[in-house]
């Protein structure tokens, strides 16, 4: 068997779809498309590119432990699942947080969340909650409300500098959130204090809720709009694992904030989704047939080494 | 009357000589919240954020997640108009201790409606973990920062700048959730916040020379709203209750007293004075106080409403008390906008 660590995030990558896939059917309907987009990226985030450390989160969690306040958790609750908070370690930062599924999966796949935690997956009292948040497992922040955590992270990464700190904050974000303003505001913001130890890995996956975002609201060119604001930008294939661990580990952006942008397919893996694009959003499957369909790809779908 | 001369600019360089975990963050609106002077003296601590006020509730959020304790300088309008949502899941939801520093409460400014935070108390109060603070004279702008430590989560200071009158002691501070009792007496009570306690100040001793028993508290502390001063205070009035605010009617001081004194079984008349369900137009707060009818002589007709009797003050009496209890401050005073 090959152990490479490219071999083994792209083990992982699969364990995260197919596991979304099972939910996907037992639920009828889930956000399995942004999984698919986003799956090699997380998983390379998590196995390779960062200084994350082991989780200190509830391999089985308490219920919903409710929100922060006076009475209630700490802020950042969720991050204890991302591994210590050190000087020295990376911070993952989720922004889309319509993605929450897919970073549970890969949370589960590697080792920091119980697979029945995961099925408790948007069921009342779970903290696995469907659109997460910071009292749920791998959120440090609040973000379902699109936008906010380049300037988040920007806030972060300026304390820890201030402090001394050489762990990076990285932000993974979807393209979609390039939509709005907050977005360019704190990007500007990030290249005015010269905010080298932030990295945002964007899911380019050309879609959003209401269809493809080159209908929508085009974004094009990304690269030269993040450029104009003053961020160093490296465009690569999001489902090469090599690819995204090489620019976000070895890019010279000394001064800029780092742009990874990780051009993806909606439909990765799942070949059968093609049809339905671009209406891809929230996947529910129309009937009996078709779930049939996707129970059988589902069960037959196994991790091939060389895909 | 002693007018002390932008009271917050000193006190945030003596509050943050202490305090090296406390940072600023400024709007493009340094010398104009008057944070200049922190700038000048700890410029390490002080960090431009300029005209993005999304961005920059977010990025307080952030900041203080690390241990540090943003001091956010901005209009009040600025603060929570453009960045609601931000305010709400970046710093409000994790209960974060960013401090937002607000100026120009209410009609406080000739710039128009795009300037004046008529509406911020009743948007701001209705958000979990927030506490909200008002100051009211120059002793409420030098304590009102001392005030919000030990507070862990976000805290709205709605300030006054410039030339600001000291009604109170400088000796007695501004205590959190805990209102300044004025005057002590049966008849009527009176709770006034901000701006309209020197306002106030100019009718209640005309009115108490003319026999009426008045109980005036000066509110400082909008949310929460369980001071037992004021609960006490409710409840002796024989006649009724008078709040007068800077803000409009609903939602603010007027609207968190009806709360207390329904839930408390306190059924009395409650006159509410503050502006109308409208938007207000750019002017001298002199000319705007009248105009929209929360300045000394509205509260002189509305304290005789709920009296049923006449008291046959003038506006011309009114205006000799502004001379002689409180100096005003210059209405000609040069505002950067």
């Amino acid at each position: 068997m090959d152990n490479t660590w490219q071999t083994q995030a792209k083990r992982i990558a699969h364990g995260v779809r197919r596991r979304v896939l099972e939910l996907t059917l037992k639920n009828n309907g889930c956000y399995l498309s942004q999984t698919l987009s986003c799956a090699d990226l997380l998983a390379t985030l998590y196995t390779k590119s960062l200084n994350l450390g082991p989780s200190k989160g509830a391999f089985i969690p308490d219920k919903n432990p409710g929100p922060p306040g006076q009475k209630g958790i700490k802020p950042g609750h969720g991050a204890a699942y991302n591994g210590p908070q050190g000087p020295e370690n990376d911070r993952i930062l989720i922004s889309p947080a319509h993605y929450a599924v897919a970073v549970y999966a890969t949370l589960v796949e590697t080792g920091r969340l119980s697979a029945d935690a995961f099925f408790s997956f948007n069921t009342d009292g779970s903290s696995v909650e469907m659109i997460g948040a910071e009292h749920s497992p791998g959120f440090e922040l609040t973000t379902g409300s699109f936008g906010q955590a380049v300037s988040q992270a920007g806030g972060i990464a300026f304390a820890r500098k201030l402090k001394g700190e050489t762990g990076r904050c990285v932000v993974f974000m979807s393209d979609g959130e390039l939509e709005e303003g907050q977005t360019w505001e704190g990007i500007q913001c990030l290249a005015q204090y010269k905010l080298d130890n932030v990295v945002i890995c964007v899911d380019v996956n050309g879609m959003q809720c209401d269809g493809a975002t080159a209908d929508q609201m085009n974004l094009e060119p990304i690269d030269k709009r993040v450029e104009a604001f003053g961020g160093k930008v490296v465009t690569v294939n999001g489902h090469d694992v090599e690819a995204i661990d090489q620019a976000i580990n070895h890019t010279d952006h000394k001064d800029q904030p780092l742009v990874v942008l990780c051009y993806t397919n909606s439909a990765q893996g799942i070949p059968l989704l093609e049809e339905r694009k671009p209406k891809l959003h929230f996947v529910r499957f129309g009937g009996q047939d078709e779930m049939e369909r996707y129970q059988k790809f589902h069960d037959a779908w196994e991790f091939e080494e060389t895909a | 009357m002693e007018i002390v001369n932008n009271p917050h600019a000193d006190n945030l360089v003596r509050y943050g000589a202490s305090r090296s975990n406390m940072i600023v963050l400024s709007g493009d609106l340094t010398v104009a919240t008057e944070c200049h002077k922190f700038r000048d003296t700890h410029p390490e601590r002080f960090f431009s954020m300029s005209m993005a006020e999304q961005n920059m509730l977010s990025w307080a959020g952030g900041m203080a997640r690390e241990g540090m304790i943003p001091f956010v300088h901005s209009f009040c309008v600025f603060l929570y108009r453009r960045p609601y949502d931000q305010l709400q899941m970046s710093v409000a939801y994790p209960n974060l201790p960013v401090r937002l520093v607000g100026f120009l409460p209410g009609l406080d400014t000739p710039g128009g409606v795009t300037h004046q935070s008529i509406e911020d108390i009743a948007a701001l109060r209705c958000i979990p973990n927030m506490s909200i603070i008002e100051a009211g004279d120059a002793t409420d702008v030098e304590t009102i920062l001392d005030a919000t430590d030990g507070i862990e989560g976000p805290v709205y200071l709605r300030m006054l700048r410039g030339e600001v009158p000291r009604l109170f002691n400088a000796d007695e501070p501004l205590q959190f959730n805990r209102a300044r009792v004025l005057s002590q007496g049966n008849d009527i009570t009176l709770l006034s916040s901000g701006r309209c306690t020197e306002e106030a100040l100019r009718a209640t001793s005309l009115l108490q020379a003319k026999g009426l028993s008045l109980t005036h508290l000066h509110v400082s502390t909008l949310k929460p709203f369980c001071d037992h001063t004021v609960l006490n205070a409710l409840s002796t009035a024989k006649y009724g209750i008078v709040t007068m605010e800077n803000h409009v009617r609903i939602g603010g001081l007027g609207s968190a007293t009806a709360e207390l004194m329904a839930e408390n079984g306190i059924g009395k008349k409650l006159i509410r004075i503050g502006v109308d369900d409208t938007y207000c137009s750019g002017a001298t707060l002199g000319y705007l106080m009248r105009k929209h009818e929360i300045d000394a002589l509205a509260l002189v007709s509305r304290v005789e409403e709920v009296m049923g009797t006449r008291f046959d003050i003038t506006a011309d009496d009114l205006a000799k008390a502004r001379n002689e209890d409180v100096k005003s401050r210059s209405t000609e005073q040069l505002e950067a906008l």
